[in-house]
């Protein structure tokens, strides 16, 4: 063979062999890898699955931040303001969670509705809010005041 | 005045940017010699406005000259001198000072070091640069202007630097990565004055390589420094999280190591030539990918200071201009300098490769997964996130795959090599590597591992392969000292980079199989035992800081009733932001980290939630990172570099000589 095309014909074989193995790679990895947000509102209407990971995003309800005495188990509500959805969360919560500030939490939902949390984030400084965070809650208020 | 002094420096800095981009181009056209010859000038003048403007923002910084809006947003009378002066870069503006000094200083350098460059080729690279400056210096003096003026109503006192970056990482982190970042800019440059001229050959490689090692280089160690900043400042323990904006640097990077192994074959056999334009255009628009991603507020992270959506635009249709244009270029001119050599199946060329084919498609799996999430909320798709366990179920298989080739390579040959002569030099290093990978396990975690088994075996076959093609290499020699001597400075970079290769794997997987992690509820007094060694709470007392205040603890950690060490974790409020920060305490080694962060206060502050970690080799991965790092520096060393005056345009043919 033509040395020329003989390196042609090894590079094509590379790209058959790697793109193949790409999009296998890729299609295994975002199975059941990705997850999808969901306010309050639509995980109280029944619209979220139930034992497939998914995040919550929304407002910590004041004094909802209920501690368990024995361990670092620690359950809260998270709101949009339309409905509320609690979460619970067994470790240490980050630095900027707080009652009255955003949060987003990934993790299962129970059969109770109950978000069992792997996961918690809490906003990086003062004036930031999760963008999913602010969304959901303007939304929710468009439809509370029906605008 | 000064911040206005700095103001007009860079918008001279901007007009010397426009000249470099304009006239000596058109001069190489046109075969005008003294338009050419204005190249290195125009370069180093825009260089000296740059740091005039930089060094403005930085004495606005350093006096606390809260008139300024920059200064009083990020800034504050307590900090020390020190943080003020990383205050600088702590923010949008003045980050993007920072990335146009940087631009301008490699521009500098290339006018300064590439007086051995044939002048249409030297003008047109300075063009070049000077362009992607222009690009930046617009938006920097349209949509970001770092010395807008807070007249009237000058506050009294600062805002404060988000106290997650008042550490001295941020001294050096962001410097190092820019520095990487943006030092792809050359190596674009070059691809695209050769795309011009339509001169590809191995003088043109040989060129642009110490630039892209330097670049590639800076951008390990900046990676590797934000790696271990996270890792201790964060609070968390973790040292990688695939974080969009941790993405948004690594991209480049694993785009620059197909490069600068793609360069390689260039250089040596003057292969692979359109591909190595192509990969040199890819980097840096990956690079500039990054700055859209992290300064336009698509993300949400720490990193991302701006969410003005004008520059965003701004920052998208600058990379639509860098990215189109030059691929119009490449389409044009890219078949007219491919390449008729061939090469077999075995060879060096086809393993460096399969390098290329699995770093890029390393790069875009990444991609895919950083911009997924994007595309779908864009399309109304749904708000998605992709997280660690898709990046690690695509990524770590790649990197796996690509060891066993890796240990070959550098004892392989260019051209044609036989599979017989591989297992000959290679058989007794790939037994020992078995061996010592199913032994490893067992001895050191007293029971079988599967990952921690294949990690050794492919860490183990890299490391010991790369030492016996050393021994082949020094074998003829007279004397060993003679051997080594005659080794070139790119085989040492080589070496380095390898084996540093070989510790981050070994580091990652380690410490993710073996490390112990525990979240507990403890109160002074209390004594918890993990992975062997004894953490002690001793007490509990408040702190006062230059800028904050904290909550202290103290622990002893002792192991078989000998101390280990004296930990110090604080919880800190800042005074001036009311934000709350976990300073963790660490005792470092070399075989093993010791981690204690306070999480919060339980039962009104008589106990913490604490977090107790050992890990295992993490100082590994940061230190195989420092040594693919420094490996990229030595190949600086390498004599051929500097010949190159000399040295005709045919592709040098020393088949033994190090890639």
């Amino acid at each position: 063979m033509h040395p020329v095309r003989k390196q042609r014909l090894i590079l094509v074989c590379f790209i058959v062999v790697f793109s193949t193995l790409a999009v296998g790679l890729v299609a295994y990895g975002l199975r059941g890898n990705i997850n999808l947000f969901y306010p309050p509102a639509e995980i109280a209407a029944g619209k979220a699955p139930v034992g497939q990971q998914i995040r919550l995003g929304g407002m910590v309800v004041e004094g909802s931040v209920r501690r368990d005495p024995q361990s670092l188990r620690v359950e809260f509500d998270v709101t949009d303001y339309q409905a509320t959805v609690t979460a619970v969360y067994t470790g240490i919560l980050p630095d900027l969670f707080a009652e009255g500030e955003g949060v987003v939490a990934s993790g299962m939902l129970d059969d109770k509705g109950v978000l069992q949390a792997t996961e918690v984030l809490a906003k990086h400084d003062e004036n930031y809010m999760p963008p999913e965070v602010a969304e959901a809650l303007a939304n929710a208020h468009e439809e509370a005041t029906g605008s | 005045m000064i911040p206005e002094f700095g103001h007009f420096a860079l918008i001279l800095a901007l007009g010397l940017a426009l000249l470099l981009s304009i006239v000596p181009l058109l001069g190489s056209f046109r075969g005008d010699q003294k338009a050419m010859a204005l190249a290195p000038s125009l370069a180093i003048g825009q260089f000296v406005f740059i740091s005039i403007a930089f060094g403005c923002l930085v004495w606005s910084f350093i006096t606390d000259d809260f008139s300024v809006a920059l200064v009083a947003n990020n800034s504050n009378s307590l900090m020390p001198s020190v943080l003020k002066f990383a205050a600088t870069w702590g923010n949008h503006e003045g980050s993007m000072v920072m990335w146009i000094l940087f631009l301008s200083a490699w521009t500098a350098a290339v006018a300064v070091f590439s007086t051995a460059l044939p002048l249409v080729l030297l003008s047109r690279v300075l063009s070049v640069l000077g362009f992607v400056a222009v690009g930046f210096l617009l938006f920097s003096l349209l949509t970001s202007n770092p010395f807008e003026r807070l007249l009237p109503g000058v506050p009294q006192d600062g805002a404060d630097l988000n106290p997650l970056l008042q550490d001295p990482g941020m001294i050096i982190h962001p410097p190092l990565l820019y520095m990487g970042y943006v030092g792809f800019s050359v190596a674009f440059a070059f691809a695209i004055a050769a795309l011009m001229g339509g001169r590809l050959d191995a003088s043109w490689a040989r060129w642009s390589r110490p630039w892209t090692n330097a670049a590639w280089a800076f951008l390990s160690v900046g990676i590797m420094l934000g790696s271990w900043w996270a890792y201790y400042e964060l609070g968390w323990g973790g040292w990688w999280f695939w974080d969009p904006v941790e993405n948004a640097s690594f991209m480049p990077w694993l785009a620059g190591t197909a490069l600068i192994h793609s360069l390689a074959v260039t250089e040596k056999r003057g292969l692979f030539r359109s591909w190595t334009v192509l990969l040199a255009i890819f980097a840096f628009s990956l690079s500039l990918l990054g700055t859209f991603l992290v300064r336009s507020g698509v993300l949400t992270s720490v990193h991302a200071f701006a969410a003005d959506p004008a520059r965003g635009v701004f920052i998208l249709a600058f990379l639509g201009i860098v990215v189109g244009g030059s691929l119009t270029l490449y389409a044009f001119r890219a078949p007219a300098v491919q390449s008729r050599i061939g090469f077999e199946w075995v060879s060096r060329e086809s393993l460096l490769l399969f390098n290329n084919v699995v770093f890029l498609v390393a790069t875009l799996t990444v991609l895919f997964g950083t911009l997924f999430p994007l595309i779908t909320d864009a399309l109304q798709l749904g708000k998605y996130s992709v997280g660690p366990p898709y990046f690690n179920a695509v990524f770590l298989p790649l990197m796996a795959l690509l060891i066993p080739f890796m240990g070959v390579g550098p004892t392989s040959r260019w051209k044609r090599d036989s599979g017989k002569r591989w297992l000959q030099e290679l058989l007794a290093p790939a037994i020992a590597a078995l061996v010592i990978g199913l032994v490893f396990p067992f001895v050191y975690g007293g029971e079988f591992n599967l990952w921690v088994m294949l990690a050794v075996i492919l860490a183990g076959w890299l490391a010991l392969a790369m030492l016996r093609d050393f021994a082949i290499r020094v074998r003829n020699a007279s004397s060993l000292g003679a051997g080594l001597r005659r080794l070139p400075a790119s085989y040492w970079g080589m070496q380095a980079a390898h084996l540093g290769f070989a510790m981050t794997v070994v580091g990652v997987v380690l410490v993710s199989q073996y490390a112990v992690e525990r979240d507990l509820k403890m109160s002074p007094g209390d004594v918890e035992e993990v992975a062997g060694y004894r953490f002690a709470f001793n007490s509990l007392e408040p702190v006062q800081g230059p800028n904050y205040v904290a909550d202290g603890a103290n622990f002893t950690v002792s192991r078989d009733g000998k101390p280990v060490a004296v930990l110090q974790p604080q919880k800190r409020r800042y005074l001036a932001s009311g934000q709350v920060m976990t300073e963790a305490a660490i005792d470092a080694g070399v075989f093993r980290d010791i981690f204690i962060a306070m999480g919060e206060p339980l039962e009104g502050g008589r106990a913490w939630a604490i977090r107790l970690h050992y890990k295992p080799f993490v100082r590994w991965i940061w230190a195989g990172a420092i040594a693919m790092a420094l490996g990229g520096f030595l190949t600086l060393a390498d004599r051929r570099y500097r010949r190159a005056r000399q040295t005709a345009a045919a592709p040098a043919g020393g088949g033994l000589e190090a890639a």
